[in-house]
């Protein structure tokens, strides 16, 4: 069974990738799972410097999802390379850097830096974070914007390039097309959908930010329609995430579009859904007799199911 | 290492004051546990809530030979989650992830260990008093709750030798009002030369105030801290306090889950701790 990918000049073995935001840095999970196992790690999202986030409460739960507000808590791209990435090298993990900017200088320089740092397969970027104010969203929020950050970063870097697109825009499709235009060796979505929950008691947010990103299964439908989508109008590879629970959701992500998937608020339901993904996967190739993984992409069926009798 | 158990209900013990102590089949996180460590349990088959749930491991539960068969929670009814526990029967499982997080380190004679618990506070100390017993350690429970019938599970701690010091907040058992104040006496009158070490577990204004207590009379505190969590492992940053490095550096979101949930009581800027 063939179960690998290629973006750009990387190959993963597997399309399973735990998501940015979703898995620390990848070494907090190396005690529950393999991280070599999986397609790839896309670590938390890095700026050049140190940030501390948001106030608490920084979660909250919601009918089959969770809102997010951490604001981009962490290290700094370089303690990221000192501190986290020789671990993740020993561990042999396809790592993908999420990389943040307040600027388009900013994006360029994080990027400069992670291409010259040995173990880094590469470079996600947050143009799609739904709660900080400044630079990220208005990127990807923007036609040009986009543009502009993926060919800034595509210039700087031989690394697979690969913007992460919000759904909070009128036509995620488009913002697809701008990035493949500009450089971009596959795109990944969708970021969370900027939400709200407020305690009726209190009539105050549940979260400190006030607003927040939705995530989980509650997105899952949305983000399988614009996978679908942007499948129609761009021909890299499409990274397909929102609610991925079981290894029918992973393949109804391909089935729409998606050439690899990212796991993320699930994994803090089941830290060990991999190995369970994986083996659904492997079960559903073995019950429709399929070699390569990659034969089902974009396979959705919509021809008319039967025989429209409505006569207009 | 953290394991996921599907564990089965052994008991469910329903206690006034809408609380319950359910006992669960889970060797292997019984086997590895640490005192005051904590387990993240989903509470219901399907996607709602979503999300697992922390708690203190209440109790070892051993079989006859002393060999470790499973793990006790102190659940108390305050959401979703906690009050589908509160319902749960016996032969029921659930995914239970666990030890997890930074355990207390009990000292050792001539120190002795005071621990202060606030309601459901109570959770983490059984098992820190078994280790401090199995240390010959001298131990007292400073325990307050609101009202007599809220005051649980007392014996488990006299059988190990525990002294026990109780405040309600009615007057209705022990010293009247709350527990800081026999704490605080105490203190006072506890001679210098006599080191002692506290262990803090409550609402966070109590444990704020017993963190200052200590401060005051020169003693080590170390508090249990609880907060929102999203996954215990690390992964996604919801359960941060603000606390100071180790080394007395400036303050950061520091995860409970892997950092805590046991803090010096001194790291902590507990001004902008949120209160629940």
């Amino acid at each position: 069974m063939d179960l690998s990918l290629r973006i750009g000049h990387l190959t993963l073995a597997n399309p399973l990738i735990a998501a940015s935001g979703c898995f620390g840095y990848g070494v907090e999970y190396s005690d529950v799972v393999d991280l070599a196992s999986l397609g790839g790690v896309a670590v938390k999202g890095l700026f050049l410097n140190e940030r501390e986030g948001h106030a608490p409460p920084r979660i909250v739960e919601t009918p089959s999802g969770m809102l997010n507000a951490i604001g981009l808590q962490g290290i700094g791209v370089h303690r990221f390379i000192a501190e986290r990435l020789p671990e993740l090298r020993q561990r042999h993990a396809t790592v993908i850097v999420n990389i943040c900017g307040t600027t388009l200088d900013e994006y360029v320089e994080v990027a400069r830096i992670l291409s010259d740092a040995e173990g880094v397969a590469a470079l996600e970027l947050n143009i799609s974070c739904p709660n900080i104010k400044e630079g990220g969203i208005t990127f990807g929020c923007s036609l040009p914007g986009t543009h502009a950050v993926v060919s800034a970063v595509r210039k700087v870097t031989t690394l697979p390039v690969i913007p992460k697109l919000t759904p909070n825009v009128t036509d995620v499709a488009s913002f697809a097309r701008a990035a493949e235009e500009a450089g971009a060796d596959a795109v990944s979505l969708v970021n969370t959908f900027l939400a709200m929950a407020i305690d009726v008691h209190t009539r105050r947010p549940k979260l400190s930010n006030i607003v927040g990103g939705l995530s989980g299964p509650a997105i899952r439908p949305i983000a399988v329609r614009m996978v679908y989508e942007c499948r129609r109008v761009v021909k890299i590879p499409i990274i397909g995430m929102g609610g991925i629970a079981t290894s029918d959701d992973v393949l109804e992500f391909m089935i729409a579009g998606a050439n690899a998937v990212q796991v993320g608020t699930m994994n803090f339901v089941d830290p060990f859904i991999w190995t369970k993904l994986m083996d659904g996967i492997r079960g559903y190739m073995d019950t429709h007799s399929l070699t390569r993984l990659q034969d089902v992409v974009g396979t959705v069926d919509t021809t008319a199911r039967q025989t429209a009798w409505i006569s207009s | 290492m953290p394991v996921d158990v599907d564990a089965a209900v052994v008991t469910n013990r329903r206690l006034p004051g809408d609380y319950n102590v359910i006992a669960f089949d889970a060797a292997a996180i019984a086997g590895s546990a640490r005192p005051g460590q904590f387990v993240m349990i989903k509470t219901s088959r399907g996607l709602d809530p979503l999300l697992r749930r922390p708690f203190s491991i209440f109790e070892l539960l051993r079989d006859r030979n002393g060999v470790p068969t499973g793990i006790s929670i102190f659940n108390k009814q305050v959401g979703a989650g906690t009050s589908m526990l509160a319902e749960i029967e016996p032969g029921a499982r659930l995914q239970i992830l666990g030890p997890l997080g930074r355990p207390f380190e009990p000292v050792g004679p001539p120190a002795a260990a005071w621990m202060i618990a606030g309601g459901v506070g109570l959770a983490p100390f059984v098992t820190l008093a078994e280790a401090l017993a199995a240390r010959r350690t001298r131990s007292r429970l400073f325990y307050g709750a609101r009202r007599a019938e809220e005051l649980h599970c007392i014996e488990l701690f006299e059988s190990l030798g525990v002294e026990i010091v109780l405040a309600t907040e009615d007057g209705t058992r022990g010293a009247h009002g709350r527990i800081t104040v026999p704490l605080e006496a105490a203190l006072r009158e506890r001679p210098l030369g006599e080191p002692v070490k506290l262990y803090v577990c409550g609402p966070t204004p109590m444990m704020r105030a017993c963190g200052a207590l200590s401060y005051t009379h020169g003693r080590a505190c170390d508090v249990s801290l609880e907060q929102v969590m999203g996954c215990g492992l690390g992964g996604c940053y919801s359960c941060v306090v603000p606390a100071r490095s180790r080394d007395g550096g400036p303050p950061h979101h520091t995860r409970t889950c892997i950092d805590g949930p046991v803090f010096d009581a001194q790291r902590v800027v507990w001004e902008s701790v949120s209160a629940h």
